[in-house]
């Protein structure tokens, strides 16, 4: 316990310092500013020549998603295909199956949007071919769309006016060249020399202690779980993710790990201030995510260390806190910490499994994905939360009677009515999908998939409502981290979940980016007393209110289904 | 579109090669000046491999320490954790079960010396470590079955005792496998 909690806060005091310069750093970059990594131009040019980019070529916001939608599609098509005839491929040492395609279109989907829900094991369910030329590729260029994105959104509030919104291509390159490479190098290397496997080589076999033979997966998984945290992705390489000992050997590499996936969500704030020249208003955002994250993660935190209620009656001693589905060298402090960040913003790696975490923490966990922009993704976790930024000025504008302006520019019907409809496409998407999969569940147990649904719950009662609902969840917010008891290897969760995963994360990046670019186009009006002011604390306090109660109308229901009705059963 | 259909494809196979080749190799070139080369790094016993020293492995006789509960018997082929929920009642009654196995094989035990790491399954299947707490409830045990005394076997598990990462953060742990190996040095 001791040791435990200092764990954690020096985890997140080092997240700042990085991410904090790296955010100004960000901010250079993509003004095209001088910056010390300018070394890595010529590389850029060589990738622009090749693929016969003018990265110079203005974009306006819909040529910029034209273009991110198209090779959004390239790698769709393309992943699916490798994933069903990954057999015949090489780089397959252990000989593992094609995948089947309703498995296979889960999968691509789920890594071309970010999310990296994964309904196989990476043990028996991918060859390396795949979990590089496939997984780690677009763990890689999903990330650096949702930045690209993001910098788009940037650009249409640089200057007072402009419709021309800067190159998606370089933004693009930029981000893989100047951030996620070369970040991404140092910590695989801080993985290897901790003992996460870099080499090509198959299974190894060996005689135990005890006379077991033993089969071990391996395979050059460092440099695929440094991007998985970094981009926010969170897809593991082995089944078990990061609890998995050699996908995370030790405490230390725990602590890089939930570093790495923090620092861009928190350095995409920071950039945007600088990079828009308000930084008082990035610091807000940041203060509002901040105490955001704190009430989410503080109550985690005390549900975790306070140990199971259940195991307490049998007069064990859970000295540090609840135990099922932890590891030793974390411990519940760290695992509460890490599972509240991998939920809040995107990434969705688990260092324990969340199915068996008390019934609050799941409630955390499922608040944390439902809001989805304390901090954050990679680049869409400021996306979300701009879409709340719009809502609360229509609604400060409606309650001080002006007309609502943000940064300079008229905010009319047709915006808010785009930042309206996804405000309203997560709740549409989680609960009706919940809603389905427990009709199916009740009147259809017998349905012959390859897991029959009156089989797909590891759990009875409230606890495996809950397993639906965070699986719909973890969906639409991209996380990818799951109640990992839910049976969701059959053509509903894959064909289902697939369709919640490609809405989920196109149109709540479109959204955005639509109303960035009719913003930026419109006339700009010198800010006057009459104004009001985005960046004070009275309307970031405003924002909070907003995201509280837009989640707390959309959800609360549901969630007193599932984790709020186990919790007060378990306290009889 | 078709414009940036054309620049997609050959942009994405530019990119392939920096990022699933180049970048790979790098690790792996960096990766086998490490520990275990890159593939794991292994422990041996009379020259022969033992084990993996970051993978736990089971471990049921009398005379060896006990790892933790797992959901898949130490299959470190396929990993898995439980994933019970913390109301289900069958989970509760295996919780439970494995309270008894344990009093049966440690009667000078108390519930309450027992930590829940010994009787909760681990996250991946594979936890090497147990709590310090953990070891030192089977001392006795293990010291009786070989004919050591507890304070030989005491000081192993002190020996084999990581504390917290620069002596500030995380818990302290005992991995089982090299403990267990350094007892059957101590045989010899």
């Amino acid at each position: 316990m001791n040791t435990e909690l200092p764990g954690i806060i020096a985890t997140y005091l080092l997240t700042l310092v990085i991410a904090i310069p790296l955010g100004k750093y960000l901010a250079k970059v993509f003004a095209g500013e001088q910056v010390w990594t300018d070394f890595l131009k010529p590389i850029e040019s060589g990738i622009f020549k090749l693929s016969g980019i003018n990265p110079k070529e203005e974009m306006n916001w819909k040529q910029h998603m034209k273009a991110l939608l198209s090779i959004n599609m390239v790698w769709l098509v393309y992943g699916f295909f490798v994933l069903i005839y990954q057999d015949k491929l090489p780089l397959n040492p252990d000989g593992n199956p094609g995948m089947a395609p309703d498995l296979s279109f889960n999968t691509i989907i789920s890594f071309v949007v970010n999310c990296n829900l994964q309904h196989y094991s990476g043990e028996s369910g991918v060859s390396y071919l795949t979990q590089h030329f496939v997984l780690m590729f677009l763990q890689f260029v999903s990330c650096a769309t949702g930045i690209a994105a993001a910098v788009v959104l940037f650009k249409a509030f640089r200057d007072k006016t402009s419709a021309k919104l800067g190159n998606f291509w370089d933004f693009f390159v930029k981000s893989i060249t100047r951030l996620l490479l070369p970040l991404s190098l140092v910590i695989a290397l801080i993985l290897a020399f901790n003992g996460t496997p870099t080499s090509y080589e198959g299974k190894d076999q060996f005689i135990s202690v005890q006379g077991d033979t033993v089969n071990v997966s391996r395979g050059p998984a460092a440099g695929f779980i440094a991007i998985k945290h970094l981009g926010t992705n969170g897809g593991g390489w082995f089944g078990v993710n990061s609890a998995h000992p050699l996908e995370n050997p030790s405490y230390l590499t725990a602590m890089v790990e939930l570093i790495a996936q923090v620092i861009i969500p928190i350095a995409m704030v920071i950039a945007f201030g600088y990079f828009i020249r308000r930084k008082k208003l990035a610091w807000m955002i940041f203060g509002v995510m901040t105490i955001g994250m704190l009430l989410l993660m503080i109550p985690t935190l005390i549900s975790e260390l306070g140990g199971s209620p259940a195991i307490e009656k049998m007069g064990i001693s859970q000295a540090t806190g609840a135990m099922e589905g932890k590891e030793m060298r974390f411990g519940p402090a760290l695992s509460a910490y890490w599972s509240t960040v991998t939920t809040i913003i995107s990434t969705g790696s688990v260092n324990s499994m969340h199915d068996s975490t008390m019934p609050l923490t799941g409630l955390w966990q499922l608040l944390g994905m439902m809001i989805n922009s304390f901090y954050g993704g990679c680049g869409v976790g400021i996306l979300n939360y701009f879409i709340y930024l719009i809502i609360a000025v229509f609604i400060s504008g409606l309650m001080v009677g002006r007309t609502p302006e943000f940064l300079g520019h008229k905010v009319e019907a047709r915006e808010i009515k785009i930042a309206a409809l996804v405000t309203l496409l997560s709740p549409f998407l989680i609960l009706s999908g919940t809603a389905i999969a427990s009709y199916v569940f009740t009147n259809n147990g017998e349905a012959a998939w390859a897991v029959q649904p009156q089989n797909w719950l590891n759990n009875p009662g409230f606890h495996g409502f809950s397993e639906m609902l965070y699986e719909m969840t973890s969906s639409n917010a991209n996380n990818g981290s799951g109640f990992e008891g839910l049976g969701d290897n059959n053509v509903f969760w894959n064909v289902a979940t697939g369709f919640v995963l490609i809405l989920g994360r196109f149109l709540p990046i479109i959204a955005p980016i639509a109303i960035a670019g009719l913003l930026g186009a419109k006339k700009y009006i010198p800010e006057s007393a009459g104004t009001l002011k985005t960046d004070t604390v009275t309307f970031s306090l405003m924002t909070f209110v907003v995201i509280l109660v837009l989640n707390a109308l959309s959800y609360f229901p549901a969630l007193a289904l599932g984790p709020l009705a186990e919790y007060f059963t378990m306290l009889k | 579109m078709k414009k940036y259909l054309l620049q997609s494809i050959r942009l994405t196979v530019v990119l392939m090669l920096l990022l699933c080749v180049i970048y790979p190799l790098m690790v792996a070139f960096g990766g086998s000046f490490f520990k275990g080369n890159g593939g794991g790094e292994k422990l041996f016993k009379n020259g022969k491999v033992a084990g993996y020293a970051l993978i736990g492995q089971s471990f049921t006789k009398p005379e060896y320490f006990w790892g933790r509960p797992s959901a898949v018997d130490y299959n470190a082929a396929g990993s898995g954790g439980s994933n019970k929920g913390p109301s289900n009642p069958d989970y509760l009654v295996v919780v439970s079960a494995r309270i008894d196995t344990l009093l049966k094989y440690h009667p000078y035990l108390k519930k309450a010396d027992i930590p829940a790491d010994m009787v909760t399954a681990s996250g991946s299947g594979l936890d090497p470590n147990i709590s310090e707490q953990g070891a030192i409830m089977q001392i006795k045990r293990v010291a009786a079955n070989r004919g050591l005394t507890d304070r030989a076997v005491a000081e192993l598990v002190v020996k084999n005792t990581v504390g917290p990462l620069l002596g500030m953060f995380g818990p302290s742990v005992v991995n089982v496998l090299k403990l267990n190996l350094a007892l059957d040095e101590l045989r010899k």
